[in-house]
């Protein structure tokens, strides 16, 4: 119980007095889990609503395939961008193994089916008649589409909460494909596992502290801007 | 009937769905300023048919011509789009204030803020919603929604609109409230429309064209009031109102006049035929008299029968009467008349009818 106790005053102690390598660390998570969250909304986004709207044979293979990768073990997403980033792999000429790049890759690769997932659930939660009453409205396929994306916007915030909230709070990968370099690839997850591995349960908890803090405070503001949009 | 130049013409269209043919339609026309309905039940194809006008659905085979031009490339689709607009069944508003919603076509066209601005409010106050403007479209009852997407149809000011079953869904008061409203704006407006619609009286009250879908298939096409009183088949006059259709045998023909036996019955009718010919013989129940003593020669009408009212429904502004005179027979009466000739089931009467106002369909016309 001291254990505890103990852990949350250094914790607190940290987080107040700024010490520099949790505010690092801190920003190297947001920085790495943000610009990967940024990718796969990207991709995911555009991806989903293409698999959403088109018709072709396959289709509902191809969306239990994205389904599944809603639930991919960051481990093998770990493993397999390790080899193909090793040096003799097929993108070790891009020499980004044991980079923050290499991370930001990893997590997007996680990010991009959840978001695709939820993509596809909410492009084909519309009406099924609003994509032709747009087309009716006189809109250019491009603009249809943006239209019932800009519709769907609701439900893809829990995409972009998903999405976030998967990546930062992953280990598997981010150790494998970072090396948790000090000062370089180190961020609250894999420094969590180095400091609980080494002892120092009191680092290790405000470490902990700081990532569910980040994760809440993240998701309150998104929640926030889903629920004012929403009717009461 | 409505002589102005072509708008609209359409030939051989087909459409096909799992193997199934859902629309055949050899040909199609519609006349600028002409308000045409498409009645039928659900199922039909009036909706297969206004989306594959609206280029919307990829016939099988079949062209679209505007102002007798062909409809083919990707751009002319787009050009053609956007000279029409759409309401559905549902209201299908976007998830945004009322005014953005009206705006919506506009802002596709990249029209300026003002003229934005100006266009959505004169059409808001064509459908009387202006102090809904800046209200979220998600917070609207069923009719606002919808008088709110008749809104953002005649925003762009269209050339023509397809209606597709736009107030069915709604109340009956409110139904009525929005289709005189509609009728309304069309005239003032001089929009050439089609409105598809299972309701017989939306349809009389808006087009000066009917046309009949069933199975896929236009089986009638002509003035509302002679589609309604000389159907074309049985399936037509039982869809049009002719609530009695019943089949019968041509007896005995002389000039203009036909003797019909529906069971044991004879009826004379005004038509032509020979004996041994069937025959489909339609009236509509408010052209049923009920008599409590026998008119003998004190009517015109021919056809009279000792009859027993079978049952008696209330159905609102009228009450639904069913007689047994050797067939049965629907007769429409107002509660007044039911009271002041105390009809009630069982009750004896004579029920009559005149000869010219009954149709006949001939089997194999």
């Amino acid at each position: 119980m001291d254990l505890i106790i103990e852990g949350i005053a250094k914790a607190i102690a940290l987080i107040v007095t700024l010490d520099p390598e949790v505010l690092n660390i801190t920003w190297l998570s947001l920085k790495v889990s943000g610009c990967a969250t940024l990718i796969s909304l990207f991709l995911g986004i555009s991806f989903g609503t293409m698999l959403a709207l088109a018709d072709f044979p396959g289709k509902r293979l191809l969306v239990s395939i994205v389904n599944t990768g809603m639930g991919l073990p960051p481990v093998v997403v770990g493993l397999f961008v390790t080899i193909f980033l090793w040096r003799n792999g097929p993108l070790g000429f891009l020499e980004i193994l044991y980079t923050p790049g290499a991370m930001i890759l990893a997590q997007a690769i996680i990010a991009t089916p959840i978001v695709t997932g939820i993509t596809v659930a909410s492009i084909q939660n519309l009406p099924a008649n609003l994509k032709l009453q747009i087309l009716a409205l006189g809109a250019s396929r491009g603009q249809m589409v943006w239209m019932l994306i800009k519709e769907a916007r609701l439900p893809l915030l829990a995409g972009v909460m998903a999405g976030f909230g998967g990546v930062i709070s992953e280990v598997g990968a981010s150790i494998m494909v970072g090396g948790n370099i000090k000062g370089y690839s180190r961020v609250l997850t894999t420094a969590t596992v180095m400091e609980a591995g080494r002892g120092n349960f009191d680092v290790a908890i405000a470490l902990s502290l700081i990532l569910l803090l980040l994760c809440f405070a993240i998701n309150y503001l998104l929640t926030r801007i889903q629920q004012r949009e929403r009717p009461r | 009937m409505i002589d102005t130049a072509m708008l609209l013409e359409a030939r051989n269209l087909s459409v096909k769905r799992g193997g199934v043919q859902v629309l055949d339609v050899p040909e199609f026309y519609l006349r600028e300023r002409e308000v045409l309905s498409l009645i039928g039940p659900n199922g039909s194809g009036k909706s297969t048919l206004l989306l594959t006008l609206a280029c919307l659905l990829q016939p099988i085979t079949g062209d679209v011509l505007y102002r007798g031009e062909q409809i083919v490339s990707e751009r002319s689709k787009l050009l053609y789009r956007r000279r029409l607009a759409m309401v559905f069944q549902e209201p299908l508003l976007f998830d945004a204030t009322v005014f953005d919603n009206v705006a919506a076509g506009l802002k596709i066209r990249r029209m300026t803020r003002r003229e934005i601005d100006r266009r959505v409010m004169e059409t808001l106050e064509l459908v009387n919603m202006v102090a809904f403007a800046k209200r979220s479209a998600r917070k609207l009852s069923g009719g606002e929604a919808q008088r709110v997407s008749l809104a953002r149809a005649f925003a762009i000011k269209p050339e023509m609109i397809f209606l597709d079953e736009p107030f069915s869904a709604l109340d009956p008061p409110t139904r009525l409230a929005l289709t005189e409203d509609l009728e309304g704006i069309l005239r003032e407006t001089g929009t050439t429309a089609i409105v598809a619609t299972h309701d017989r009286l939306e349809a009389l009250r808006l087009s000066n064209r009917m046309a009949v879908v069933s199975g896929g298939k236009i089986v009638q096409s002509g003035s509302p009031v002679d589609v309604m009183h000389r159907p074309a088949n049985e399936l037509v006059a039982a869809f049009v109102g002719m609530e009695n259709v019943l089949s019968a045998e041509v007896q005995a023909a002389s000039v203009g006049m036909l003797t019909l036996s529906i069971g044991k019955q004879l009826i004379e009718v005004a038509g032509n035929g020979s004996p041994g010919e069937m025959a489909v013989f339609c009236i509509r129940p408010e052209n049923v008299t009920i008599t409590t003593d026998n008119p003998g020669g004190a009517t015109s009408a021919r056809n009279v029968y000792p009859s027993t009212i079978t049952r008696i429904i209330p159905m609102g502004v009228y009450n639904k009467i069913w007689l047994d005179c050797g067939f049965s027979l629907v007769a429409y009466l107002t509660p007044q008349s039911v009271g002041t000739l105390h009809l009630e089931v069982g009750k004896q009467v004579h029920v009559s009818f005149k000869a010219a106002s009954v149709h006949l369909i001939r089997i194999g016309d």
